[in-house]
């Protein structure tokens, strides 16, 4: 992990306790069990092996094979499967290893989650909760570390969530079960390590809203899940310097909640998003698009991007960290936005061309 | 509507295949099918139906025979030739016809098409157009029972194409693994599309490869509709007692063309013709009139009785209204009260 990532992301409330982003969803997991007997864990290894992350371990004991199902190397079946059961009346909690292997779901996702509701005519909402690993930076090269959650936003009849604080973690799957229609979870893997204080007073999280995790005047940084700590890194470089940024945590890919980033940037009048997709067609060109739409007037500078590299993650880890969006990046197209050029130097790093893609 | 479902109620248990009346209820539920998607094929010429049709004709003894062995609590999961499965599921003609016209009386509210024909009250999920599609997401079906305890069937329908893909492998393991309450029910007509049977699986015999998953796997003849029936009752009982997945393999074959749009250039005329010695309706209605159980003023009578079934249906989907264009957007997500209780 990077000394970025060991700092807890979110509110430090006095009173609450002391938990890691891993103990906060298993929290969750485990409260869903405990309260819904519909609700059951299916996906590869969350039970004897403890989770290929270690959320779920302990409650293969506690609750059962049956509620914490381990499931063959299959994950179109088991995806599907949950779908099956959403439709049956249970509310399973399917956890797929990393992103990259929900690619061989994405049929189930697509084609029957998100548009059976819709096909149907209205009859088959199907109340399933998806989560899955997603982002890079433990140098497991390109099968293991890609960051697609943007893809999965551009997808109707879904909801994208992406917790990055321990409040998330701990509170936003019971709103995602009581949803009636399919929710993605995004847990970013470098995340699980971070340790913090849990509010005592947290309660469910607002799943339909994006979180200002610190406010500022002059630009607003916009990003969501792993990107957060980075951000939030970067807004306390760019005090140092002068220059107060405003961090905006999306948590809701999709719907995209315009509202809460139209208004940071209403005030700040700049806007950086931070997106671990790549550049080309990512969640960042999208919010960099609807910004120019419905807040060209309020903007005093172009939007700026910090993506990751266009190429396959690389396993080096120089190579791997230089691919990714950093807090360095980021500080620098913040003075750049508010014109802070010589501070931003000349060649800036997050202005390199798109090789490869369209451009 | 009368249909198979409702008609074969007061069926007495015993040996229900030799009582004329169930055998008249069969004859006249493949009818329907077949008359049904004969006008289908008109309005389709009339431009009155759009996209993508795929019919059934030739293959009318696996629904209506598959039907007969599962109750009204028992889950149906279907493909894009689904006519046949959601008439003899019991889904109304009328809401049928009206989902190809895309009218809002349609049993997808217009949403769906031919394709993607669903009745959520009769169980009845689909209408899955993608090959094979339907398998993972019946699984689940059977899941939820098998957990919550209930002796449900689910029972999925998919064709000898679906038998190459991914989906059927992962979904027949899956299956037999954690023993679910599955029927799976394999339509080999023969085709993929264009493709035949020897062209597209290394080996032909599809019930000896499902077998090797651990399920209890029958070839059956598809072209009868009794012994369809028969096969169907003692897989879906199995299933019921908690026997685990069963597999049957229904041999038949399709008249038509795969859809609207092919010109069916891959197949003799000659082996058309050789299967429709056998073809399933008029096999049981010979059978029914040489037993003396089938006169043809009786014959006349059901033929009249349809005609004016389908009659209807495409004169109430002629005048349903239209899905209005403001509500493009709904049901792509619940509402918002769903949301928030
Ligand atoms: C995943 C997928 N691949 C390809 C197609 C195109 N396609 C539609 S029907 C079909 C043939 C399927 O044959 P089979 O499963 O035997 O069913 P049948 O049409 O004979 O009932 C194909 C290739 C599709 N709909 N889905």
């Amino acid at each position: 992990m990077t000394a970025t990532h060991t700092r807890a992301a979110g509110p430090t409330a006095s009173s609450g306790r002391t938990t890691t982003y891993r103990e906060a969803m298993r929290e969750a997991l485990r409260e869903a069990l405990r309260t819904d007997q519909r609700v059951f864990l299916m996906g590869e290894d969350v039970g004897r092996y403890g989770g290929c992350f270690g959320v779920s371990l302990g409650l293969l004991e506690e609750f059962g094979p049956e509620r914490v199902r381990d499931a063959p190397l299959s994950e179109s079946a088991f995806v599907g499967a949950g779908i099956g059961a959403a439709l049956a009346g249970m509310r399973p909690i399917v956890e797929i290893m990393t992103v990259n292997f929900s690619l061989l779901a994405l049929d189930q996702i697509l084609n029957n989650a998100a548009t059976l509701l819709h096909m149907s005519g209205g009859q088959l909402p199907v109340p399933i909760v998806i989560r899955m690993t997603t982002g890079a930076g433990r140098q497991l090269a390109a099968q293991h570390s890609h960051s697609l959650e943007g893809w999965y936003a551009h997808i109707p009849g879904l909801r994208v969530l992406a917790p990055a604080t321990l409040t998330d973690a701990r509170h936003m799957l019971a709103p995602a079960l009581a949803d009636p229609d399919p929710v993605l979870i995004f847990e970013h893997g470098s995340l699980y390590n971070v340790s913090g204080v849990l509010p005592a007073d947290a309660g469910p999280v607002d799943i339909g809203h994006a979180a200002v995790r610190r406010t500022g005047t002059d630009v607003s940084l916009i990003t969501y899940g792993g990107c957060l700590p980075k951000a939030l890194a970067a807004a306390d470089d760019l005090a140092s310097g002068g220059i107060s940024a405003e961090v905006v945590d999306l948590r809701s890919l999709r719907p995209l909640d315009d509202a809460t980033i139209g208004d940071s940037v209403a005030r700040t009048h700049r806007a950086v998003v931070v997106d671990e997709g790549w550049r080309t067609g990512s969640l960042a060109a999208e919010i960099s698009a609807r910004l120019t739409e419905q807040h060209f007037y309020d903007l005093d500078a172009p939007v700026e991007r910090v993506c990751s590299a266009e190429v396959p993650v690389p396993y080096a880890r120089r190579l791997e960290q230089a691919a990714l969006p950093q807090p360095d990046g980021i500080v620098a197209a913040a003075r750049r936005s508010v014109g802070d050029l010589v501070a931003a130097g000349a060649d800036a790093v997050e202005r390199r061309p798109i090789t490869g893609g369209p451009g | 509507m009368t249909s198979a479902r409702t008609s074969r109620m007061p069926r007495p248990a015993a040996r229900p295949n030799r009582q004329t009346a169930h055998r008249l209820a069969l004859l006249e539920s493949m009818l329907r099918v077949r008359r049904f998607e004969e006008r289908c094929v008109e309005l389709y010429s009339a431009a009155r139906i759009r996209g993508f049709m795929h019919l059934y004709i030739g293959e009318e003894a696996v629904a209506v025979g598959v039907n007969e062995a599962l109750t009204d609590d028992d889950a149906v999961v279907s493909t894009y030739r689904e006519h046949g499965h959601a008439l003899a599921r019991g889904v109304p003609a009328e809401a049928i016809m009206a989902e190809m016209f895309g009218k809002v009386t349609g049993c997808s509210r217009g949403r769906g098409g031919s394709m993607h024909l669903f009745d959520a009250g009769r169980r009845f999920y689909g209408g899955n157009a993608i090959v094979g599609g339907g398998l993972p997401l019946a699984a689940g079906l059977a899941l939820a029972d098998r957990m919550t305890g209930l002796a449900r069937v689910t029972c999925c329908f998919f064709g000898d194409g679906a038998f190459a893909e991914g989906e059927f492998h992962e979904t027949a393991n899956l299956a037999a693994l954690w023993g679910l309450p599955l029927l799976l029910v394999c339509e080999n007509n023969l085709y993929a599309m264009g493709t035949a049977l020897a062209r597209h699986q290394a080996q032909t015999d599809l019930a000896l490869r499902a077998a090797g998953y651990g399920m209890v796997s029958w070839p059956v003849d598809g072209m009868d509709v009794l012994a369809v029936e028969d096969a169907a009752r003692r897989a879906a009982e199995a299933v019921r007692a908690g026997a685990g997945p069963h597999f049957l393999e229904m041999r038949t074959y399709r008249f038509r063309a795969h859809s609207m749009y092919d010109p069916d250039r891959y197949r003799d005329r000659a082996e058309i013709e050789h299967w429709k010695e056998r073809d399933p309706v008029e096999g049981l209605a010979r059978r029914m009139r040489d037993a003396k159980e089938l006169s043809d003023k009786a014959r006349t009578a059901l033929e009249d009785r349809l005609a004016a079934e389908v009659d209807r249906a495409v004169a109430a989907a002629d005048q349903a209204p239209e899905e209005p264009v403001e509500d493009l957007l709904t049901y792509v997500t619940s509402p918002v009260e769903a949301i928030r209780p």
